[in-house]
């Protein structure tokens, strides 16, 4: 296996065991990986994170801020901000926002 | 929220029960909070009343569950609007055509059935996505390459159903299906091609089966809830490299396109490109901006001096080949042959990457879409501050005089309306034997600059109907106003369309208005 099936194969089996626990910064973690990292990762083309550098945040990538909160959270993935849409229950459920918030915040 | 056109709070009421009776309580989205997240997020319609808003959500989770909901559907006569992955962004996300449609969200069905690496396909459920495809591929090592839109999130069903289009040898996502299983408005589960012979073995390899080959009638229609879809993959390529030919004169774009579709509809040039220019789009040089400005504007002979003096081509073209590590390499130098008849012609090298791609060539690279890899870098190019946008996308042939044309029409067209923030994407190459022409038009939340930008794109699409240039897709906002386009015998076309809609469908449960196709009773009359 590569190394990057490695990771991938991690990440859905992460995925997978986090969808049965109850909502945990570990779980969130997962969920931030699938649905938040394609915009809000490291490296090059990352809307997200390029969005919030050019806002002039200084550590533009999501999960290294300190000063995220509850809402700020919430109020992106159900109302969008930017170009960032909405995100449907179908695709992260309150569960799952919860999650994304213990992992974000409370970390 | 608005309830369905003609349908009684009570009955809706009734019908909202019934969906739960289907899918449970926590499958049906009804509360104005949950309902919302289906509105369009980059609507040109924003604070306005015409924005469409559903009345509710329904997500079932397999095929008998679809046919009992529009079992529910037609005896209530509720509308249904059907999305796959919902990310049908630039043309209305996953908001109806009709305001109190219902939406029907597949997201959930998004089991990958089969993939197979001999014969190079795959059989997925409406709701997965590409990033869940290629997961899957990489997680048991599967020797196929994914040609995903840019948006990795959407899905091949979603995606294929309208039409879209990737970047590398197989991205007219249409010409890769290859059987479908759909839900028809009366509840009838239907397999096309070879899915309709029991125990069929090349349901995803054949795509014709016998008789009328009626796949097509499915994709951008309201005929049917498609809930499975083979798809073609491609056998992965051992690599890609990519070459850039330039020339310098305005009129070297001539013989330079009709060298292009030769290598393209010879399969030598194998992916997406485009024509580009220093001249074309937003100035930045000062220079520039300056012989612009000139009463008149600036001249070819003026730009072809300025663009000299800056040791600037005209146009150029970046050529993507996929292929043998044997045969790319002659593949460019046959193509750099065939250019250099062109005076002044010039070729640059640009990236070779094997494939599939090492995780440190995927991290040099801003969007991975060309090397098979779904992302959704692609919103990294949308300009900041910015709500979103819509796509305005004529075909016209692939020959240098349709882009002289094109760009010529559609300047004048922006400027005399005052329209500075387009985005264009001159002549790609997604769809074969001919260019697609992307302009991206800017949404907003003001009210007035949505009227505006509306009011230039319902020209445009009529202006380019006038030159012979149809659009390929369009938004809910614009779908009348397409289909109308498509006019020729007094819209016979339209009027097939509307035949075949009130056999299938004759009470009108699914997705009223989609590409123009109304049910009978909602019909207006033509102009
Ligand atoms: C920045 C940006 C870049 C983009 N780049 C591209 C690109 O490169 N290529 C491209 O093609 N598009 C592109 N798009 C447009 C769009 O985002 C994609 O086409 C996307 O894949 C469509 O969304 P989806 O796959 O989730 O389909 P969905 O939203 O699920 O479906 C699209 C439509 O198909 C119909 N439909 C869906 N599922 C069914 C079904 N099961 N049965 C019957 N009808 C159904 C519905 O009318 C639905 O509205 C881009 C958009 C943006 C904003
Ligand atoms: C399509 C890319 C994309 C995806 C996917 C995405 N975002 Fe965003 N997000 C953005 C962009 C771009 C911005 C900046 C918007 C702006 O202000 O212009 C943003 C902004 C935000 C903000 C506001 C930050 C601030 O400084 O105010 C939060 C919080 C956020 N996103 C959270 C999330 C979470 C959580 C997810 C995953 C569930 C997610 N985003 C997924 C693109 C994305």
């Amino acid at each position: 296996m590569s190394r990057l099936r490695l990771l991938l194969a991690l990440l859905a089996a992460a995925v997978a065991a986090a969808a049965a626990d109850p909502p945990s910064a570990e779980r969130g973690r997962a969920v931030y990986q699938k649905w938040c990292t394609p915009c809000h990762g490291t490296g090059l083309g990352k809307p997200g994170t390029a969005a919030a550098a050019a806002h002039g945040v200084k550590t533009p990538v999501l999960e290294q801020r300190q000063d995220l909160s509850q809402k700020m959270i919430e109020s992106a993935v159900r109302k969008g901000t930017g170009i960032m849409p909405r995100f449907r229950k179908t695709e992260i459920s309150d569960a799952d926002l919860a999650a994304i918030v213990a992992y974000l915040v409370h970390k | 929220m608005p309830l369905p056109p003609g349908v009684s709070a009570k009955d809706f009421l009734a019908v909202l029960r019934q969906f739960e009776g289907v899918v449970g309580k926590e499958w049906v989205f009804s509360s104005d909070e949950d309902v919302e997240l289906y509105r369009d997020s980059y609507s040109p319609f924003w604070h306005e009343p015409e924005d469409p808003v559903p009345s509710a959500a329904v997500a079932p989770d397999g095929v008998e569950q679809i046919q009992q909901i529009v079992r529910i559907a037609n005896k209530y006569k509720v509308p249904l609007w059907t999305v796959s992955t919902g990310k049908n962004l630039a043309y209305g996300g996953s908001a109806p055509r009709l305001s109190g449609s219902v939406v029907l969200d597949l997201k959930r069905m998004n089991r990958i059935l089969e993939v197979n690496d001999r014969n190079h396909y795959a059989l997925v459920e409406p709701g997965v996505s590409y990033f869940d495809l290629y997961r899957y591929t990489q997680e048991h090592g599967l020797n196929v390459f994914i040609d995903a839109p840019d948006p990795g999130w959407g899905s091949p069903v979603g995606n294929t159903l309208d039409r879209g289009g990737g970047h590398t040898p197989l991205r007219d996502h249409f010409s890769t299906l290859c059987g479908m299983e759909v839900v028809l408005a009366n509840g009838d589960v239907v397999r096309t091609g070879m899915g309709a012979l029991p125990n069929a073995k090349t349901w995803q390899q054949y795509k014709y089966g016998f008789g009328p080959y009626v796949d097509g009638i499915f994709t951008q229609s309201n005929f049917g809830i498609v809930t499975k879809m083979g798809v073609w993959l491609y056998p992965m390529p051992e690599m890609r490299f990519s070459g850039t030919v330039s020339v310098p004169k305005h009129d070297d774009l001539i013989p330079m396109v009709d060298t292009l579709s030769y290598l393209m509809n010879s399969n030598i040039v194998l992916g997406t490109t485009r024509v580009s220019s220093p001249v074309i789009g937003q100035a930045r040089d000062a220079e520039l901006i300056a012989l612009r400005a000139k009463p008149g504007g600036a001249s070819i002979a003026d730009l072809e001096d300025y663009l000299k003096r800056k040791n600037l081509p005209y146009w150029s073209i970046e050529l993507p080949f996929y292929g043998p590590t044997e045969v790319v390499p002659a593949q460019w130098a046959f193509a750099k042959r065939k250019f250099s008849s062109i005076p002044g012609v010039q070729f640059r090298d640009g990236a070779t990457t094997k494939l599939p791609p090492s995780a440190e060539d995927l991290a040099k690279v801003a969007n991975t879409v060309p090397l098979g890899v779904p992302s959704l870098a692609i919103f990294a190019s949308i300009p900041r501050n910015s709500y979103g946008h819509i796509g305005l996308s004529p075909i016209t042939p692939m020959t240098g005089e349709a882009v002289f044309e094109v760009m010529d029409v559609f300047d004048k067209v922006f400027q005399e309306m005052g329209i500075d923030n387009v985005g264009v994407v001159p002549a790609g190459t997604y769809y074969p034997r001919s260019f697609f022409f992307l302009f991206v038009l800017p949404t907003e939340h003001d009210v007035e600059k949505n009227r505006k930008m509306r009011a230039a794109f319902k020209r445009l699409v009529q202006l380019g109907a006038e030159h012979g240039w149809g659009e390929y897709r369009t938004h809910l906002a614009f779908m009348d106003d397409v289909a109308n386009t498509y006019s020729f015998n007094n819209h016979a076309l339209l009027r097939l369309h509307e035949t075949i809609k009130d056999a299938l469908d004759p009470n009108g449960i699914l997705a009223p208005g989609k590409s123009g196709i109304w049910p009978k009773q909602m019909r207006k009359a033509r102009a």
